[in-house]
């Protein structure tokens, strides 16, 4: 990414951003109150909600529900609806901010085919009605509860409720997503009791949450056309780590080159699993050790040869028999050379929300600090901070690290108004060496003696817990 | 890296609210949370592999319980006497969320000079009361029960909420 782009990418908010955020401030202080009994403001940001939806097929039963949350006969299809309004709107604000960061760095995009008929939702039993899933009808009676409670209302008993509707559902491959979500929301939740300072809430955070997860409950988790076959040689860019308390999931951006030629594709490979709350840092990955080829080639750098990989847009689901390691393969190298030539897969509408956005560039540049101590690269005058605060435990990078960055391999994010960098991968000037890092080195193991020493001091979690798991569980 | 403000806090839709536990030797006391009102958790017996005890503190009321998986009483614990479970308990809740959280979670002025669980007891007047443990067992069994979950190559694209963080390095 050059100086040029960044310019491009900063200039004027998109038209209507500011507006469409506004709706969403007011229907998050409303979900901070709680619906059950709504006042005056809450009222006519619920009504702003079911305008701004005005011109889409939402709108005549989003007016409704803004009319039924004031006479406080909000059903669970009410708000069903008032989330997906709410949803369409920071949908709309993701594509409004995805367009300008496609036009800022020339970056092609295969446009969402549309028209496609949705199949049934996933976890419905066949002959029934997809609201016929237990685990789906105790989420939505739990986020009903909640929404009615709001967050300054909600209690430990409410929250211990989640914990039926969450081992429902993760006893259902296809509603993972739901259990993941459902178990994050609680556990925040949990944790913010009892609330001291309601200006401190994250409003924003808790309501795309909570507002997933109703659409989530109500089915909307597929859209997926049937996935396409895909075979080629597969280079490694950078991995995104995620976790909360119960789960952890590796996300590996890469490039595909198909094989018989053709354009590059830009995709992700993501692979994840279950945890709890003492499985920290590198130990991660060891829950992932049913994918060795992929593990070996972050921690080794190469890339790969797979073959009939199921492909779902930009993302590929990992299968690792369908794959071999492949020569050494320098990320750096692979961004430099091909990104700028790659296209982009489109996001499916229901997972569009700007925290979505996460768009791999390389960008050469040197870290200053600003007024607040924050880093940020500098590509003489334009300039863009770096999300240090998304460097995980599993991974090498450490804010010292950046602070000598000399290049930055990461994905352009935007929230609360901004576009950050969250570094996936850095090459660094240390001692007047030059050192690299990536996120995907310890995949297979850590190979930082003092990290390994640390790790070791506190001995092996996941070979504790398994160990008390077959002596207490299977009784 | 600075603090967010409160208004960034309400704006932003990707922070971290809690931050992650801390690591810890779990051979000792593998399960701890705080939850459903109090500080719970699972301890391992020194002598016996097949048994644990099963140990609360309540929150507000400070009352303790401490029995085994098979419901029977820990003989260590007696009036306001605490057994060396609920010290155990209360140190490893500390290492793993700091004292800070479990201070307010269980409504416990830590005041100065507090370092460990077994200060924040001695803060309290503690008394011993049956509590629920079997529901605690129970929610340990559930917490193993993550780790027989498979692994899905399925992305979960709410994951990008909850970006992995360093805790402190």
């Amino acid at each position: 990414m050059l100086a040029a782009h960044l310019t491009r990418l900063h200039q004027d908010a998109p038209a209507g951003l500011a507006e469409a955020l506004a709706v969403v401030d007011g229907v998050d202080d409303a979900l901070t109150r709680g619906l059950a009994r709504i006042a005056e403001p809450d009222a006519t940001a619920l009504t702003a909600l079911a305008g701004a939806v005005g011109g889409t097929p939402l709108a005549e039963r989003a007016g409704e529900a803004a009319r039924a949350a004031t006479t406080g006969a909000l059903t669970e299809a009410h708000l069903a609806v008032l989330a997906g309004a709410r949803a369409a709107l920071l949908g709309a604000v993701h594509d409004a901010l995805l367009d300008r960061l496609d036009t800022a760095l020339h970056r092609s995009r295969v446009p969402w085919a549309a028209a496609t008929a949705p199949g049934p939702p996933t976890g419905a039993v066949p002959g029934q009605p997809a609201d016929a899933a237990p685990a789906r009808a105790g989420a939505r009676a739990w986020l009903h509860e909640l929404a009615l409670a709001g967050w300054r209302g909600a209690d430990h008993e409410l929250l211990s409720g989640a914990a039926e509707p969450v081992e429902a559902a993760l006893a259902e491959p296809a509603l993972r997503r739901l259990a993941v979500l459902l178990d994050g929301l609680a556990a925040e939740l949990r944790a913010g009791l009892p609330v001291t300072d309601p200006h401190r809430l994250p409003t924003r955070r808790w309501a795309d949450l909570w507002a997933r997860a109703v659409l989530l409950a109500a089915g909307a988790a597929t859209e997926a056309t049937a996935p396409q076959k895909v075979s080629g040689r597969l280079l490694p860019l950078g991995v995104d780590v995620h976790e909360h308390d119960t789960a952890f999931q590796a996300q590996l951006h890469a490039l595909l080159e198909p094989a018989g030629g053709g354009t590059v594709r830009l995709v992700r490979i993501t692979v994840g699993a279950a945890k709890v709350a003492t499985i920290v840092g590198p130990a991660g990955w060891r829950l992932l050790d049913a994918y060795p080829v992929l593990l070996t080639a972050l921690a080794e750098r190469r890339a790969l040869t797979v073959t009939d990989l199921p492909s779902y847009g930009g993302d590929l689901h990992w299968v690792d028999d369908g794959a071999e390691l492949a020569e050494p393969a320098d990320p750096f190298a692979t961004a430099r050379v091909l990104l700028a030539g790659a296209t982009a897969a489109a996001t499916p509408p229901l997972q569009r929300h700007p925290a979505a956005i996460a768009e791999p560039v390389l960008v050469e540049g040197r870290v200053v600090r600003d007024d607040d101590g924050g880093l940020m690269v500098d590509l003489d005058g334009p300039t863009i901070p770096l999300a240090a605060d998304r460097l995980p435990a599993a991974g090498p990078l450490t804010p010292a690290l950046l602070a000598a960055a000399t290049t930055c391999l990461g994905l352009l994010r935007w929230d609360d108004g901004r576009w950050r960098l969250q570094p996936l991968a850095v090459r660094a000037t240390v001692k007047r060496q030059s050192v690299e890092a990536h996120n995907g080195d310890w995949a297979r193991g850590v190979t930082d003696a003092k990290v390994a020493k640390a790790e070791a001091r506190s001995g092996d979690a996941v070979a504790v817990l398994r160990e008390r798991a077959g002596r207490l569980l299977r009784r | 890296m600075t603090e967010p403000t409160d208004a960034s806090r309400r704006r932003r839709s990707v922070l971290r609210v809690a931050p992650p536990a801390r690591a810890r030797k779990l051979a000792k006391v593998p399960f701890v949370e705080l939850a459903d009102g109090r500080l719970q958790g699972v301890v391992s017996s020194g002598s016996d592999v097949e048994r644990v005890y099963v140990s609360s503190v309540t929150a507000g009321s400070h009352t303790v319980d401490c029995r085994t998986n098979n419901n029977r009483p820990c003989g260590g614990l007696r009036g306001n006497l605490l057994c060396k479970h609920l010290h155990a308990l209360a140190d490893e809740a500390v290492l793993q969320y700091g004292i800070a959280q479990v201070a307010r979670y269980l409504r416990i002025d830590a005041g100065d000079g507090a370092d460990s669980g077994a200060d924040l007891l001695a803060r309290t007047d503690a008394r011993h009361e049956p509590g629920p443990a079997a529901v605690v067992f129970s929610r340990f069994l559930r917490h193993l029960a993550y780790l027989e979950v498979p692994p899905s190559a399925a992305p979960v694209p709410e994951l990008h909420w909850f970006p992995a963080t360093a805790a402190a390095r």
